[in-house]
């Protein structure tokens, strides 16, 4: 399975900073092997910010964990600044680990309840032996600065904070070892309206600080389309379309990209009375033994008859537009 | 028409240790037959409390220390617990965010709702179980004769939200309070509750009251929008009226603070810096001065009260009133 | 009755995001929250205060009694309750009620000892076998459960009659044998906490096996695994009384409240109290600590944190 990704060159010399291709993640279940991610290839710039969206269990998360090794891949390769992370022997990840990181998504359960938030900041700190002592202490009150935390609220703990003020917590945290790479896991789904805009605005000023890249990972594609340089659209283990923001927006080319746009509430009276939906039927199939053949084929209007034979690959239609179905 | 709901300067009140939350304080509102009144806002705004409030379904340290919730000539905060439980799921029923716990997993969709039915509407059994297939049918449930005898398990979540929406219809209510229903479902799926909501609606003229953080949600689907903040009501109208012509600092923020999927250009979301205040002690003049922009003295000293301004349009802030009009001129009103 | 409007105060002011910022709940921790809980539970409170009593009186008790554990008054032998012996004397005139005393000191050593193995034992091994998981963990759980099938008690006789009995042997096969029920407890604990976002979080940023079991695994898992050694006592302090009333316990002079049920109930018809204060005693410490173990579960417990 490895062999065809050998022959993949690492690429340092361009401006690539994250390539992964045909990313594998299998689990074993008692009712069989649920593919949660299946082939799945996408490049980020170094600076660009990377959305992707899908409904829950299309496997987007697992993408995130699985490039980061929090989960063992089942084949592929991610090569982060040209060095193949998959082929690193656990022990040797701590480097990518100083220049990726990860802010979750359930601000309740991403911070440890019985460590002080100066703890959790301080963590990082400590494992790669970043600073000691004072200089330690300046470094948490810095980080505590830098996401519009209080100083004084380094001695206190976890539960004591609001949804948006753990996040930042969680984003500090990422911070701590000055990364490159940071993997957002649906960092604002979990938030108030007024708070999501708070911390999409402080995860863009710090990208514009420090140069920063992102994998946004989200299900809104509406703050998807916001913050994203381009946007991938996953369907049960699968990138079915990828494009920039505007573009797929504008020019949406796979059934299920349409949908989706078309379900998203748009907070304005007179276009929610006009707007035709498309409404999906049914639900998103099991992945566990998925429909051979389009994924979306169970739900899809438009379904020919080679889509029940034939699985469609990503192609290029033009202006790095990629889209995984026989209609386009 | 008389109003079907009329809550009149509710309080509801939470004894925790760190002292009292006040939760909702001092609301009125009202809701006529078949009407669909949104209810918005941010966690903790205390819109949640009002719809357990209005169905008497308050956890143990939850009170309602004040006001009135007229229901079709019957003040529901003086009622008996007894008589309280023949109103739940037979005149008013309500709808849960999570559709996985509101179902019990041990039991048949069949049994569940044929439980109230046979309760409420003093059906046999075997009229019951043909009740539930209809009701089912009714949300759009493929195949419904065979989906009633199976479990909850085997249903996805946007199938269970559809069970739970028959169960809550079950017994022709007058009124379906809806509490973030589609919150925990996908987009896709979100789009096809609501389609359904709106669609019984209709069909069955019960009015609905719908309750969200997500401004999105209710402006296809309502007809009148009130908007909370700190247990308060800060501003309510028509949708257009919100969502065109708002006065509140706090709905402008709102209605700025999200992006559209259908926006043009990239700009920096509005946010409102700052988090709403902890209802254990609650600032003393107006809930939003201390995130506001618009903020003046008179903000800090006095609440203020909810004002007309145009037909049903009313907002809670002083920059209505016309002492407020050099600075509001001055700060150049919001920027839509 | 409108409060009338000031329009000179219509001045515009600052926003003050510290004021929207800060937080007005008093800090707690998580210990402090417990604390708080607990005080509010009477029983659980009456076991503690107990539980303080019997362990104030083993330790400091005997130095304010004018007789010791192993004097005789020959003149008042197997005497009932009275001014002079609280407790009665028995068949060699000692004071019952210094002997319960001292006998508390032993039977609550044992228990103490005995749990603190148990705990040191099973969150060893059940954090590991619940944090590495798959094959470690099946062989591991194997292991307890082979161990499981064989009835405890049994063992433990087993142990006392190859070893010579005594306050050491006693821990000894007490600590061998009872940690399988703190390991499994564990081991659910570490399996649920391994999967939140705090550990991926952990892993994250560069942590180790060893700084995610002692850090962010175990530190979790500490209410469970502290009403389960509390619970672990009276269980232990029974055992104990089982072993010495079939006379595998420690050995004479001393005296653990075991062995002095034992010696009562040899003379039940004429002495009931013999049996009776030592027996007492027991079961008053069993429902203290039971008290206690059950109070602290609804305190520890985080879906009871609001």
């Amino acid at each position: 399975m490895m062999s065809a990704v050998n022959a993949v060159k690492p690429e340092s010399a361009t401006d690539t900073l994250v390539k992964v291709s045909n990313l594998k993640k299998y689990f074993d279940t008692e009712n069989g092997i649920l593919k949660a991610v299946d082939d799945v290839s996408f490049h980020i710039e170094r600076g660009e910010t990377l959305g992707l969206v899908g409904e829950s269990g299309c496997g987007k998360t697992t993408v995130g964990r699985t490039i980061t090794r929090l989960y063992e891949p089942t084949g592929g390769a991610m090569f982060f600044d040209g060095v193949d992370i998959f082929k690193t022997h656990e022990s040797d990840l701590k480097p990518f680990r100083s220049k990726a990181q990860m802010i979750f998504q359930d601000p309740y359960a991403s911070l440890n309840p019985r460590m002080t938030v100066g703890d959790i900041i301080g963590e990082p700190l400590d494992i790669h032996k970043l600073a000691r002592g004072q200089e330690r202490t300046d470094r948490i009150f810095e980080l505590l600065d830098l996401v519009g935390l209080n100083r004084e609220h380094a001695n206190r703990y976890p539960h004591e904070f609001s949804g948006g003020q753990r996040q930042r917590i969680g984003v500090a945290r990422a911070l701590a070892v000055s990364p490159s790479f940071i993997i957002c896991d649906e960092p604002i789904s979990a938030l108030d309206v007024s708070i999501q805009a708070q911390v999409v605005n402080m995860l863009e000023d710090l990208q514009n600080r420090f140069g920063l890249t992102y994998l946004f990972i989200a299900h809104d594609l509406s703050m998807v389309k916001h913050i994203s340089n381009r946007v991938a659209v996953m369907y049960l283990g699968k990138i079915v379309e990828t494009a920039f923001s505007n573009e797929l927006y504008d020019h949406p080319m796979h059934p299920y990209t349409k949908a989706l746009l078309s379900a998203i509430p748009i907070p304005d009276p007179a276009v929610e009375r006009q707007r035709t939906r498309i409404i999906l039927e049914g639900d998103v199939p099991s992945p566990i033994n998925p429909p051979p053949g389009c994924r979306f084929k169970t739900r899809c209007s438009e379904v020919m008859d080679i889509c029940h034979a034939q699985e469609p690959l990503l192609k290029d239609v033009g202006g790095k537009h990629q889209v995984a179905c026989h209609r386009a | 028409m008389a109003n079907l709901l009329e809550v009149r300067n509710l309080r509801t009140h939470f004894q925790t240790y760190a002292g009292t939350v006040q939760a909702v304080n001092g609301i009125s509102f009202s809701v006529a037959p078949g009407e669909a009144l949104g209810i918005v806002g941010e966690s903790g705004c205390g819109k949640s409390v009002t719809a357990t409030s209005i169905m008497r379904l308050l956890p143990p340290n939850g009170k309602i220390v004040e006001g009135e919730i007229d229901f079709d000539g019957r003040d529901l905060a003086s009622l008996s617990e007894r008589e309280m439980q023949h109103i739940r799921g037979n005149e008013i029923s309500m709808i849960f965010q999570d559709p996985m716990t509101s179902l019990n997993p041990v039991l048949k969709i069949r049994t569940q709702i044929s439980e109230s039915l046979q309760l409420h509407q003093n059906m046999t059994k075997a009229q019951a179980a043909k009740r539930s297939v209809e009701l089912l049918e009714l949300v759009g449930i493929p195949s419904p004769a065979m989906r009633v005898k199976q479990y909850p398990h085997e249903f996805s979540g946007g199938m269970r939200q559809r069970v739970m929406i028959a169960m809550a219809l079950s017994c022709n209510p007058k009124m379906l309070i809806a509490d973030e229903p589609t919150t925990a479902l996908d987009v896709t799926i979100q789009a096809q509750i609501m389609d359904l909501m709106r669609e019984l609606r209709q069909k069955l003229n019960t009015a609905i009251i719908l309750i969200t953080h997500d401004l999105g949600v209710v402006a296809g689907m309502c007809t009148r929008i009130q908007v909370m903040y700190a247990g308060r009501i800060i501003e309510r109208g028509t949708p257009d009226d919100i969502y065109y012509n708002p006065k509140h600092p706090y709905t402008w923020g709102l209605l700025k603070s999200v992006p559209r999927v259908d926006a043009r250009e990239r700009r920096r979301l509005h946010s409102i810096l700052g988090q709403p205040p902890d209802l254990l002690a609650p600032p003393e003049g107006c809930e939003f001065w201390p995130r506001c922009d618009y903020a003046m003295e008179i903000c800090q000293r006095q609440k203020p009260e909810l004002a007309n301004i145009e037909g049903e349009h009313e907002t809670a802030c002083w920059l209505t009133h016309p002492a407020a009009a050099t600075h509001l001129a001055a700060k150049g009103g919001p920027a839509q | 009755m409108e409060t009338p409007v000031n329009v000179n105060q219509f001045r515009p002011v600052a926003k003050d995001i510290q004021m929207a910022q800060t937080i007005a709940r008093p800090s707690t921790t998580y210990w402090q929250d417990a604390r708080r809980r607990l005080k509010k539970n009477p029983l659980a409170m009456i076991g503690l205060f107990v539980i303080i009593i019997m362990v104030l009186g083993a330790i400091i008790g005997p130095f304010f009694c004018k007789y010791n554990y192993s004097d005789q008054d020959y003149d008042n032998r197997l005497a009932s309750p009275s001014k002079e012996h609280w407790f009665g004397t028995d068949n060699l005139g000692r004071d019952l009620f210094v002997r319960v005393l001292y006998g508390a000191r032993i039977s609550l050593a044992i228990g103490f000892f005995a749990s603190l193995i148990n705990l040191t034992i099973g969150v060893l091994y059940g954090s590991i076998s619940g944090y590495f998981g798959g094959r470690v963990d099946n062989v591991m759980m194997r292991i307890v459960d082979v161990i499981y099938t064989v009835p405890l008690t049994m063992v433990v006789i087993l142990l006392m009659v190859l070893f010579q009995p005594g306050l050491k042997n006693i821990l000894i096969a007490l600590g061998l044998v009872y940690w399988i029920g703190m390991a499994r407890i564990v081991r659910g604990q570490v399996l649920a906490i391994k999967e939140q976002e705090y550990v991926l979080a952990a892993r994250m940023v560069g942590a180790n096996k060893w700084r995610i079991m002692l850090k962010h695994l175990i530190p979790n898992s500490m209410g469970p695994i502290i009403v389960s050694a509390t619970l672990n006592i009276p269980q232990a302090i029974f055992q104990e009384a089982f072993l010495s009333f079939i006379g595998l316990g420690v050995a004479a002079p001393m005296a653990s409240w075991g062995v002095l049920a034992d010696e009562g109930a040899q003379a039940i018809q004429s002495y009931p109290h013999l049996l009776f204060f030592p027996a007492a005693a027991i079961c008053i410490t069993m429902l203290a600590f039971n008290f206690l173990g059950d109070g602290l579960r609804d305190a520890l417990d985080p879906r009871m944190r609001r």
